[in-house]
């Protein structure tokens, strides 16, 4: 009998050994003379299980978790049923079994590649739907599911489609932001190199519902896998009529390339990819024209982060009603949290908006991997707020985290433990912002590096620091064109602001 | 490879790339892919496929951090230096690479073996320390795996 096993081909997988296991894998198998197919599905988003062996079987699939090569013999020895890494039914392990899926619904599940499992797994519906209904109708479906943007501004998506599907112009385009760049974020990454098909779908609906015909998705360098995952998905997609001249069969037409970045965090702000994308410096673009209006090459187009358009083909084929019915206040639908930093069980986790802070980190993420108290959680990526234990209880959704000063952003969470100096990641803030700023406007250009000699006035005991660094935040927060310069106070504030012991014990150990 | 073979590949890799909308930057990727770095003399190649100035190849390319005008060494090691990896015991690592190899940021070893950089964030920080070495993906990269990277590159 053929053994099936599967091992992500997802990076963080092969970043474990995933790649060493599968070659121990083989090598044992074929000394035994055992038929072994292996599936590089995609992950599961239980990174702390990587690398992840799965085994099909009639209950199910069983799992073994952090499985090294040196593992493998005994697991044939053991016929793959009972042994130290076993964690059993992988659908069962509750970190799995209580997200909802929605977005993720086949990654982990499937090969990523083939588009057999894609359509069993309820893939191209919503591309036939759409299909079968005007532009029009498709946007307003989208804007009625309450889908905001996934990529941390959270503009309802739909409006922004109706923008591009009233323009008038001869060619309009759909941008996809594969930039990715905030630290704690891999959700895009994790459905491009585990579902790539259902960002090409989301892509085409948007090219039906407002009439582009052309696509991009601009990936990060840093995402060597992702660019590999997409490219080859591309070509498979046009074989099968998911891209190409006539959309499954219809008369409708739809095509995309993967443009690959160059190591540039501002490249993640839509004006300044269409710059990057149009070849020219990454600065970004006073707003309007919007890109709506004037985007890519002057012309119409959507931007959209590769979770929003990952989205649309479920919206699509369960309907507006379905989704919207999930989430919290104005936070509509499903979220894939990625919780990562110091935490005991870090991954991807989709569920509706609502769940708390902390039971996203203590009762999810299972508390510190050191084992100590947690001191702060930094939400949404390099610009978004530390938030302290005592805020524990605010619930993940937009206005919520806006009401205590913070930002979802694109719903990245890193935990950091008691060791933790804020005035050191302060510090990394501004730092941060200063390295990456695109230069185009003087609060951001000069303010972040002002930023880092101020906080370092501060940690040398300068009782005038830090009422500086609060104008400076201002000017920052006020002054600057695009969310870098603008929401880099965000870490740096909350770290003042919720642990004045880190910015006053510099003070002392000076004196 | 001499400077003429240079120039008549360089001139190919631009005319592979002129159809694409926007080919500036898969043009330089290309020809950085090719030869390590973007060698100076293909930049008024380049300005004059496009029919743009020189100060305008030269001012997007440095505008990137991914782009170099000299080669790097024969190895590169990528060092995570973003919150989530910082979080999990990132700067033990990094200082103990500078240490090791005895090199700053953007620096090579002497022998000319490995060159560190910093990299903001590689979408691994749920198994950080994140590297990427020669373009492969690393996590978990406490100081013995560090270790054991730069053996196994044999630095
Ligand atoms: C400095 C900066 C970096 C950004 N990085 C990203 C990114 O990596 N990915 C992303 O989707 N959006 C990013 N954004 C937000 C985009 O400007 C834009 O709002 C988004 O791509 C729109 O898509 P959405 O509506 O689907 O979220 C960034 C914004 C700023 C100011
Ligand atoms: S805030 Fe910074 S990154 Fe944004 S436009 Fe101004 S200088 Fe550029
Ligand atoms: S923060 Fe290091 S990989 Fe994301």
């Amino acid at each position: 009998m053929t053994l099936k096993i599967f091992i992500s081909r997802d990076a963080a997988a092969k970043a474990c050994g995933a790649e060493d296991v599968v070659a121990a894998v083989r090598a044992e198998a074929a000394k035994r003379g055992q038929d072994v197919t292996i599936v590089r599905n995609g992950s599961r988003g239980m990174v702390w299980l990587e690398p992840l062996l799965e085994v099909e079987t009639p209950k199910g699939r069983t799992g073994f978790g952090m499985v090294g090569a040196d593992d493998v013999g005994s697991l044939f020895d053991a016929k793959f049923g009972e042994h130290p890494k076993a964690v059993g039914l992988v659908e069962e392990i509750p970190f799995f079994k209580n997200q909802t899926r929605l977005t993720f619904a086949r990654c982990g599940r499937t090969d990523p590649l083939s588009m057999a499992d894609y359509e069993a797994g309820g893939g191209l519906a919503g591309l036939r739907r759409a299909l079968s209904m005007t532009g029009a109708d498709v946007v307003k479906e989208v804007t009625e599911s309450g889908l905001r943007g996934r990529g941390g501004a959270g503009f309802p998506t739909g409006i922004k489609w109706k923008t591009v599907h009233d323009a008038k112009a001869e060619q309009k385009y759909i941008v996809c932001n594969a930039d990715e760049g905030d630290s704690a974020t891999f959700a895009d990454r994790m459905i491009m190199e585990g579902d790539p098909f259902v960002l090409i779908e989301g892509m085409a609906i948007a090219g039906v519902a407002v009439g582009a015909t052309k696509g991009y998705v601009y990936i990060r360098s840093e995402y060597p896998d992702a660019i590999e995952v997409m490219g080859e998905a591309i070509t498979i997609a046009r074989k099968s009529g998911l891209l190409g001249a006539s959309l499954l069969g219809s008369d409708k037409s739809f095509d995309m390339e993967v443009r690959v970045g160059a190591g540039a965090y501002v490249c993640g702000e839509e004006t300044s990819l269409l710059n990057s994308l149009e070849g020219k410096r990454g600065v970004v673009r006073a707003k309007p024209p919007l890109p709506a209006l004037q985007g890519f090459m002057g012309r119409p187009t959507v931007v959209n982060n590769v979770i929003s358009l990952a989205t649309v083909p479920v919206i699509m084929e369960k309907g507006a009603a379905f989704y919207k019915d999930f989430g919290l206040g104005r936070s509509r639908g499903t979220i894939p949290i990625q919780i990562a930093g110091n935490v005991k069980f870090g991954g991807l986790y989709e569920t509706a908006f609502g769940l708390t802070l902390g039971e996203i980190v203590e009762t999810i993420g299972g508390g510190t991997f050191s084992g100590r108290p947690v001191k702060a959680v930094q939400v949404g990526g390099p610009l978004g707020a530390y938030f302290p234990p005592s805020l524990f209880d605010t619930p993940f959704g937009y206005e919520e985290f806006a009401a205590k000063d913070g930002l979802i952003g694109h719903a990245g969470l890193t935990v950091f433990d008691d060791r933790t100096d804020m005035l050191k990641m302060a510090r990394f803030a501004m730092e941060f912002c200063a390295i990456e700023s695109c230069g185009k406007c003087t609060p951001c250009r000069i303010g972040a590096v002002r930023g880092v000699e101020t906080v370092d006035r501060i940690a040398a005991g300068d009782p005038t620091a830090l009422p500086v660094l609060k104008d400076l935040c201002n000017t920052m927060k006020f002054g600057s064109l695009c969310a870098l310069g603008g929401f880099t106070p965000y870490p740096v504030m909350s770290a003042v602001t919720h642990f004045p012991n880190d910015f006053a014990r510099a003070k002392e150990a000076a004196e | 490879m001499s400077d003429t073979l240079h120039e008549e590949r360089i001139r190919d890799i631009i005319a592979k790339h002129l159809a694409l909308e926007g080919p500036m930057l898969p043009i330089l990727q290309a020809i950085q892919g090719e030869f390590g770095h973007v060698p100076q003399a293909a930049i008024p190649l380049i300005a004059e496929a496009l029919n743009i100035g020189r100060a305008e190849v030269h001012g997007t390319m440095s505008f990137y951090h991914d782009f170099r005008t000299e080669p790097a060494g024969r190895h590169v090691v990528k060092l995570c230096r973003a919150e989530a990896c910082q979080a999990s015991g990132g700067d033990r690592t990094a200082a103990h690479a500078m240490e090791t190899l005895g090199v700053d940021w953007h620096e090579t070893t002497k022998n000319g073996n490995v060159t560190l950089e910093p990299v903001f964030c590689l979408g691994l920080c749920a198994c950080g320390p994140a590297a990427m070495v020669d373009g492969k993906v690393v996590g978990l990269v406490t100081k013995k795996r560090f270790d054991q990277i730069i053996s196994e590159v044999g630095a």
